[in-house]
């Protein structure tokens, strides 16, 4: 597994959310072309991890890398330039604007895109139909699609997704996990916090176990110890 | 009145409403991305008009005189623009995570200091602009001659909201506005520059602004007490309107131009057999319609809901109770001020001086009360200041009452005051509070202003002289002392009372207390009367202790004075307003007398301590003690 060449390299990494310490000496890495899960309870640290990573709270890490290059201390547009697409947890679809005026936030200006429209339609061809429906009116489902076309006309190299699956119909992941497999097939990378063991097993290649603000266990996807307390949760949906 | 009067005032009313809405919408776009509402917009109203009488004939004798009124239009908005981006770099950058208060004084002061700036460049005369060639001339109308500009004028407000509609509309620009209006951390994680975003859309309500007032310049002088007429008109069309809805803004700009065009219009009626004059009434009737529409629609014709306020993020310590060593301080303070008159037959001027801090103390501790405990920054405190005092100065002079029963109908005419407008500003939160308290005491102000024949004009009421024994300076100045000890003491009874921790309560969490059977918006109203009405014994006291008493009593100045000096002082305690008080009066009164720059000056001490002291004096001599 760990032949791959890493494109994200995190080691010692903290997050504070005001004065609270939410995250401590947290080490990761995501290979290129990889999918690595992060899983973990309500509360362990997840989404807080990849807000640290996006420069969204403060944080503080020994090493920050991504393609080669530090973004310790970059603000948090440069991270995404340099090829990080963030789909948050909540999706943040912006809701007064159309599905068209959503992904055209996402593109960059200038910067030829892999992703045309005829691309992103070609991969979601559900959002296809909505292009000029307000992002405020749509499903859940939808609005994920949206989220993750919309982090991709920027054209990443990695993907976070947090929690792709909440709050959408069983029928819409089977699409997504369809989706995201013919990323990872084109050479997406990926980082997932999920408690879908569907999605994750589908996609990922190995996991990382949270646990207040900490990492409990790394290993490959399939070894991930089926239940032990640290991972009840997600063991219980399985 | 005929049906032609009408049609000229409203259409006149349009033309006032266009240079109100370019104010508004700015404002408007401002406060939708950055959350910041910037005090510094009449300002830049101002400077566009300033800068527009200057260039315009500046620059018709070279490139003609269409050419040079219109290019001086533009250059006077190109210049307004590229100074709010000078602006948010070099200060509001720094603001951007500070509290709301402080960004509300820190653009304040922006305003002071520009204030003074243009007093220093333009001096202190009106300027004339000159008349827009090609327009100059007048339309026959049903009879009446109507300016062109001003059907220009009318024409060009609805033309700049196409304008801005398609900008947010159609370009990228404005996508990223209204994106970033809702969401724009979400707009960073996109590779978006939000620091960038930032300075532009900055430097675009400044310059909506001030092409705002460049347009004004065929129609009124420039003048320096443009900035805060027109930010109170601004606060009072966006809460109208709806805070960052364009299209509010605009409909709210003509519906208050309107109404006050339609009292012009109306002129003198028959009321009774009493002959009244209607044109007397725009200002009230400005406030008539913004209440109206705040009782049926508390966030304005367009605005949206404004998201439940969320607890804070810091918890403010509960007020303690004094220790022995203060208690002891604290009498020692007292008999020291009680002490002064003593030594008034050696230096004369001191109970003067010690008179003005007396009265600074109780103003200060009043306003202290609502924004420390209460949560509510109140940017129109001085209203209740002016309406004590005026009330006061009317009963002793007009109607000959003897001198405390004038006293008592100041208190008494402040308390209807606060009770009245404290309905409508309870309301509301954060900001919209201030910008309503604000609009408020602008329209006091005005009201005094206006009304003549009770309140003297802008000359304000003279020979508000205290009958014996207060005659004498000893017996006014124990007098004031023992008024203001006891407001003190009744505030301080109030905050540790059940009736402070209900207070407290709604102020660090209203969903819960509300939840936990605290009537939130009773106990807010109850504490923004009491305070209003403490506020007026201090404008009483002060009524009389000057003899005199003058619109200045109820400027937004004064307002702003309070907040200095809690700020001062320091929000947490009751010790702070009265030590920023008594700070502020002697520092007000050796360096601001000295210098006809006295705004810019207090503007610096505004941005120095919202800059280094973002706790205020008391509270940064608190941390340095406790780091000892
Ligand atoms: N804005 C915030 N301010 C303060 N604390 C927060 C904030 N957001 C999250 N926390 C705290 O940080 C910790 C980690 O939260 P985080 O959202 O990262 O968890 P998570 O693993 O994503 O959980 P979930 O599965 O519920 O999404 C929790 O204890 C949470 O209470
Ligand atoms: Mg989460």
């Amino acid at each position: 597994m760990r032949s791959v060449p890493t494109l994200l390299d995190i080691e010692g990494l903290a997050a504070w959310y005001g004065e609270a310490q939410i995250l401590f000496d947290l080490s990761f890495t995501v290979g290129r072309g990889e999918a690595v899960a992060l899983v973990g309870r309500n509360g362990a640290g997840k989404s807080t991890t990849m807000k640290a990573l996006m420069g969204l709270v403060r944080r503080r890490a020994r090493r920050m890398a991504f393609a080669g290059r530090d973004i310790a201390a970059l603000p948090t547009h440069e991270v995404a330039r340099l090829g990080i697409g963030y789909v948050p947890e909540d999706r943040r679809i912006f809701t007064d604007l159309t599905v068209a005026e959503n992904l055209d936030l996402g593109r960059r200006p200038g910067a030829a895109s892999l992703w045309t429209d005829a691309a992103i339609f070609e991969l979601f061809p559900h959002l296809a139909g909505l292009r000029a429906r307000a992002g405020g009116s749509m499903s859940g489902g939808e609005q994920q699609m949206l989220a993750v076309a919309r982090s991709l006309v920027g054209n990443p190299e990695l993907l976070i997704l947090d929690e792709p699956s909440e709050g959408v119909a069983p029928i819409i992941v089977e699409q997504m996990i369809g989706a995201l497999l013919r990323l990872k097939a084109s050479g997406m990378s990926f980082l997932i916090s999920e408690q879908n063991s569907l999605l994750c097993e589908a996609i990922c290649n190995r996991a990382y176990v949270m646990e207040q603000g900490e990492m409990r266990w790394q290993g490959g996807i399939d070894a991930l110890p089926a239940g032990s307390d640290s991972v009840g949760l997600f063991t219980k949906l399985k | 009145m005929s049906l032609d009067s009408l049609l000229f005032q409203a259409v006149n009313g349009l033309a006032s409403a266009s240079g109100l809405f370019l104010v508004a919408a700015g404002l408007s776009i401002i406060f939708g991305v950055t959350r910041i509402v910037n005090m510094a917009h009449g300002s830049f109203y101002m400077l566009g008009l300033y800068l527009a009488v200057t260039l315009a004939p500046a620059l018709s004798p070279w490139i003609g005189g269409a050419a040079g009124f219109w290019g001086g239009i533009l250059v006077a908005t190109l210049a307004v623009a590229l100074l709010g981006a000078l602006v948010e770099m070099v200060l509001l950058r720094r603001l951007y995570r500070a509290p709301e208060l402080y960004q509300l004084l820190a653009t304040f002061a922006l305003l002071l200091v520009i204030s003074d700036a243009v007093l220093f460049l333009w001096g202190p005369e009106d300027i004339l602009g000159p008349r827009a060639p090609g327009l100059s001339g007048a339309v026959d109308l049903l009879g009446r001659r109507l300016p062109q500009y001003d059907l220009f004028l009318a024409l060009a407000g609805p033309a700049v909201l196409l304008g801005l509609h398609l900008l947010l509309r159609r370009t990228r620009f404005g996508r990223l506005i209204r994106a970033a209006t809702q969401d724009r951390e979400m707009v960073a994680a996109l590779g978006i520059n939000e620091a960038l975003l930032f300075t532009a859309v900055f430097a675009l309500g400044a310059g909506v602004a001030g092409l705002g007032g460049a347009l004004q310049m065929a129609r009124e002088p420039a003048n320096l007490a443009i900035d805060l007429s027109v930010l109170g008109d601004a606060f009072v069309v966006v809460v109208v309107g709806g805070m960052g809805s364009i299209s509010g803004a605009y409909l709210a700009a003509v519906l208050v131009a309107e109404v006050k065009a339609l009292c012009t219009a109306l002129g003198v009626v028959d009321i009774a057999g009493y002959a009244f004059n209607m044109s007397r009434l725009t200002l009230v009737a400005e406030f008539l319609v913004m209440a109206l529409v705040l009782i049926l629609r508390p966030h304005g014709l367009f605005g949206r809901p404004q998201p439940p306020a969320t607890t804070r993020a810091r918890a403010e310590p509960a007020p303690a109770p004094l220790g022995r060593r203060g208690a002891v301080l604290v009498l020692v303070a007292v008999a020291l001020f009680a002490a002064v008159p003593l030594i008034g037959q050696f230096f004369a001027y001191a109970p003067v001086l010690a008179l003005d801090m007396v009265i600074a103390a109780l103003f200060a501790a009043s306003l202290h009360f609502i924004m420390g405990p209460g949560g509510m920054a109140s940017f129109g405190h001085a209203a209740y200041f002016g309406l004590g005092a005026y009330g006061a100065a009317f009963a002793a002079t007009r109607l000959g009452a003897p001198t405390p029963l004038a006293f008592a109908m100041g208190i008494g005419t402040a308390a209807m005051g606060a009770t009245l407008f404290g309905w409508f500003c309870v309301r509301l939160e954060g900001v919209y509070f201030a910008m309503l308290t604000l609009a408020f005491a602008q329209i006091v102000w005005s009201i005094v202003y206006q009304w003549e024949e009770v309140t003297g004009g802008s000359n304000g009421m003279f020979g508000v002289w205290p009958q014996a024994p207060f005659d004498e300076p000893a017996g006014l100045y124990l007098a004031a002392l023992a008024v203001t000890l006891a407001g003190l003491f009744l505030i301080r009874r109030v905050v540790f009372a059940p009736f402070g921790f209900a207070l407290r309560a709604g102020r660090d969490s209203s969903l819960r207390a509300e939840a936990s059977g605290i009537p939130v918006a009773r106990v807010r109203w109850l504490a923004f009367a009491l305070a209003g009405t403490l506020c007026g014994a201090a404008g009483a006291l002060f009524a009389f202790a000057k003899g005199s008493i003058s619109p200045e009593a109820i400027s937004v100045g004064r307002s702003i004075d309070g907040l200095v000096m809690v700020l001062l002082g320091g929000v947490q305690s009751l010790m702070g307003p009265v030590l920023g008080a008594g700070g502020f009066t002697l520092l007000q009164d050796m360096v601001m007398r000295e210098t006809d720059y006295w705004r810019a000056l207090l503007g610096a001490v505004i941005l120095a301590v919202v800059l280094l002291f973002p706790s205020g004096i008391a509270g940064g001599l608190r941390r340095a003690g406790n780091a000892r």
